[in-house]
C-alpha cells in the first residue's frame, strides 16, 4: 500500500502556495492561446483562399492542418515548462536538508516519490485541461472529429508524464534547482531531436536514433493516431525513469 | 527499548563512528554528550534510520533498523540539529502534514494530536504563522512538535536547546524531562549542566568513541567542581584506607602509587560542598599515621571534560 498522500497533498500547496504554479500555468497558456490563435488565423486564410480556388478545397484538412500542428507545439511549450515544473521536486529538500526528515518519516523511498511525481503531473495536466476550451471554441464553429483530438490529449498525458519522470530524476542527483532545470531540459531537447540525425548515419543507428526521439512517438499522437508502441514507449520511458530514481534515493542511504 | 551493537560508520575514509555499543531501556532519558564531530549527529541518524550503519546491529522496540525501518520509524520522533522545515506552510498545516504521514488517517484524532502538540509546545500564538517567518526558538518549537506528534515510544533529540534564550530553554528542558518515564528519549548535547539536569544515564563520547558511560550522579562526582586530595601516609595500606574512608564526606580512596618504605600516596574523593582536610589530618594523626603530604587537586567541568575527551585523543 502507498503512503503517497500526504506527500502529494503538501507538494501541490507548495505549488501552488509560490506562484510556482500560477507562473507555469500563466506562460503555459499564453503560448498555448498564441500558437491556438495564428494556427487558426492560418487555417482561416487558406480556406478564404480555397473558396476562390475550388482545386484546393480537396486539400483542405481540418485535422492535418489546424488540430495537429496545435499539438505539436503543445508538445514542445510542455518540454520547456516541465523543467521548470519538476527542478525543484528533490533539489529543494536536499538543499534545505528537510529530506533528513523526511527520510526519517515512516515513509517508503516510493511513497516520496510518487507523491512528489502526481503533484507536478497536477500543475502540468492544469493548463492542458484549460486548453480544452479551445477545442470547444473550435467545435462551436465548425465540425470536428473528436478522436484524433483525443488521440493529441492523451499524447500531451503521456509524454508530459515521460518528461516529469526524467524531470524528477535529474532533480533527486542535485540540490542545486537550476541545475535541475537545465540538465533536465537539455536531454529533452536532445531526445527530441536526436531523430533528425538518422539522416546521416547508418540504417541500423538511425534507426535506433529515430526511436529514442521523443518527437518521433509525439508525431503520432498529434496526427491522430493512436499507436500501441508509442504508448509502450512513454510508459516504459516514465516507468524507467521513477525507477532510477528511487535506486538513486536508495544510493544516497549506503553513500552516506 | 534500543539496542544498539558494535555500530560502526564510515563517510568513505573518515570514521564518523567506530564500534559503538550501548542500550537504553524503556522510559530512560539518555543524554549524548561529546564536542563537535564526536560522532553524536550520526549515532542519531543511524538509529532513525536516515542511513544505515557500516556495520553493526540497531534495534529499536525489537525491531532491526536495516530490516524493518518502517515499523522502526512509526516508534520514533526526530528533532534533527538544524531543522529544516518547509518555509513556505503555516505552523497548523505543518503539523497536520507530518500527523498524516504519521498515520493519523482520522480528522478528529489528527485534530486532536496537533491541538495537544501545539499546547505541549506551547505554539499556540503563532499557529497561523508561515514557519519562514518564525523566529529561531520557535522553529526549534515546531521541530519539536512535529517529533511528538503521534505520540512516538522513542524520541531522538539532536541539540534540542541550541539557539533558543535563556527562558525558552528552561521551557524545553522542563518539557523534556516530563515527557520522559513514559517515552525513551535520547538527547545529544555540549552543554554539560544540561545532560545533569535531563539525564538518567549519560554517554560521553569522542571522535567516535565512547568514551564514558554512566549515571550522572556518578559522573557529577567525576565531572562537577569537585574536590580530589592527593595524600601520602605512611602505614598499613589497608589501615589507612579504612582510617580516612572513616572519615565523614570521603566517598572514594585508592591506593595510587608506593613510595619509599611504608609511605603510599592515596587519592580520595570527597564530597564537593565542604572543605574536609582538616578532619583527614586529624583522623591519620589520631590512628597514629604518618602523615607526610596533603594537598587538594580541584577541577572544573569544562576541565574535566576536556581532560576525557584529550586522553581518548591520546589513545588513538
Amino acid at each position: 500500500m502507498l503512503n503517497s498522500a500526504p506527500i502529494f497533498k503538501k507538494e501541490v500547496g507548495s505549488y501552488f502556495l509560490s506562484p510556482m504554479a500560477y507562473v507555469v500555468i500563466t506562460i503555459f497558456l499564453v503560448l498555448s492561446g498564441y500558437f491556438f490563435y495564428s494556427s487558426v488565423a492560418y487555417y482561416s486564410l487558406i480556406s478564404m483562399q480555397a473558396m476562390q480556388n475550388p482545386y484546393m478545397v480537396s486539400g483542405l484538412n481540418l485535422t492535418e492542418d489546424l488540430i495537429s500542428p496545435v499539438f505539436a507545439n503543445l508538445g514542445i511549450i510542455a518540454m520547456l515548462i516541465i523543467p521548470m515544473l519538476t527542478m525543484r521536486l528533490f533539489s529543494e529538500d536536499k538543499k534545505s536538508g528537510a529530506i533528513e526528515l523526511l527520510f526519517t518519516y515512516p515513509l517508503k523511498d516510493l511513497d516520496i516519490l510518487m507523491g512528489k511525481f502526481f503533484a507536478a503531473s497536477v500543475v502540468y495536466l492544469t493548463p492542458i485541461a484549460i486548453t480544452l476550451v479551445y477545442i470547444a471554441f473550435l467545435r462551436s464553429m465548425t465540425q470536428l472529429a473528436l478522436g484524433p483530438i483525443l488521440a493529441g490529449y492523451l499524447g500531451l498525458v503521456l509524454m508530459g508524464e515521460a518528461f516529469i519522470a526524467l524531470g524528477i530524476l535529474i532533480s533527486s542527483t542535485t540540490e542545486n534547482q537550476i541545475i535541475a532545470a537545465i540538465i533536465t531540459f537539455g536531454v529533452l531537447l536532445l531526445l527530441w531531436v536526436i531523430g533528425w540525425a538518422s539522416s546521416f548515419t547508418g540504417p541500423t543507428l538511425g534507426k535506433i536514433l529515430t526511436e529514442i526521439s521523443l518527437i518521433k512517438h509525439f508525431d503520432t499522437f498529434s496526427k491522430g493516431v493512436i499507436d500501441i508502441r508509442d504508448v509502450i514507449f512513454y510508459l516504459s520511458f516514465t516507468f524507467y525513469s521513477l525507477f532510477l530514481t528511487c535506486r538513486v534515493l536508495e544510493s544516497k542511504r549506503w553513500r552516506g | 527499548m534500543i539496542e544498539i551493537q558494535n555500530l560502526t560508520k564510515h563517510y568513505g575514509h573518515i570514521k564518523a563512528v567506530e564500534n559503538v555499543s550501548f542500550t537504553v531501556n524503556k522510559g530512560e532519558i539518555l543524554g549524548f554528550l561529546g564536542p563537535n564531530g564526536a560522532g553524536k549527529t550520526t549515532t542519531m541518524r543511524v538509529l532513525t534510520g536516515f542511513f544505515p550503519p557500516t556495520e553493526g546491529k540497531v534495534k529499536v522496540a525489537g525491531f532491526d533498523i536495516t530490516e524493518k525501518p518502517l515499523e522502526v520509524k512509526k516508534r520514533l520522533g526526530y528533532l534533527p540539529e538544524n531543522v529544516a522545515l518547509y518555509m513556505d506552510m503555516r505552523v497548523n498545516d505543518y503539523l497536520h502534514f507530518v500527523g498524516r504521514i504519521k498515520g493519523l488517517k482520522r480528522k478528529p484524532l489528527l485534530k486532536q494530536k496537533v491541538n495537544q502538540v501545539v499546547e505541549l509546545c506551547g505554539l499556540g500564538d503563532v499557529r497561523k504563522r508561515l514557519i519562514g517567518k518564525l523566529s529561531k526558538g520557535y522553529r526549534q518549537r515546531v521541530g519539536l512538535a512535529q517529533a511528538l506528534i503521534g505520540d512516538p515510544e522513542v524520541l531522538i533529540l539532536d541539540e534540542p536547546t541550541v539557539g533558543l534564550d535563556p527562558k525558552q530553554i528552561v521551557e524545553i528542558r522542563k518539557l523534556i524531562k516530563d515527557l520522559g518515564g513514559e517515552r525513551t528519549i535520547i538527547l545529544s548535547t555540549h552543554i554539560l549542566p544540561e545532560v545533569q539536569m535531563i539525564c538518567e544515564r549519560v554517554i560521553i563520547i569522542n571522535e567516535g568513541k565512547i568514551v564514558a558511560i554512566d549515571t550522572p550522579e556518578n559522573l557529577n562526582r567525576q565531572l562537577s567542581k569537585k574536590l580530589t586530595i592527593i595524600m601520602e601516609v605512611e602505614g598499613e595500606p589497608q589501615k589507612v584506607v579504612n582510617t580516612l574512608g572513616g572519615v565523614d564526606g570521603v566517598i572514594d580512596v585508592k591506593q595510587k602509587v608506593k613510595k619509599k618504605g611504608k609511605i603510599r600516596q592515596y587519592e580520595i574523593q570527597t564530597v564537593p560542598e565542604r572543605d574536609i582536610r582538616k578532619e583527614l589530618a586529624q583522623a591519620v594523626l589520631e590512628n597514629q599515621l604518618g602523615l607526610y603530604e596533603l594537598r587538594s587537586i580541584e577541577m572544573s567541568l569544562e576541565e574535566i571534560f576536556l581532560k576525557l575527551v584529550t586522553q581518548e585523543e591520546h589513545h588513538a
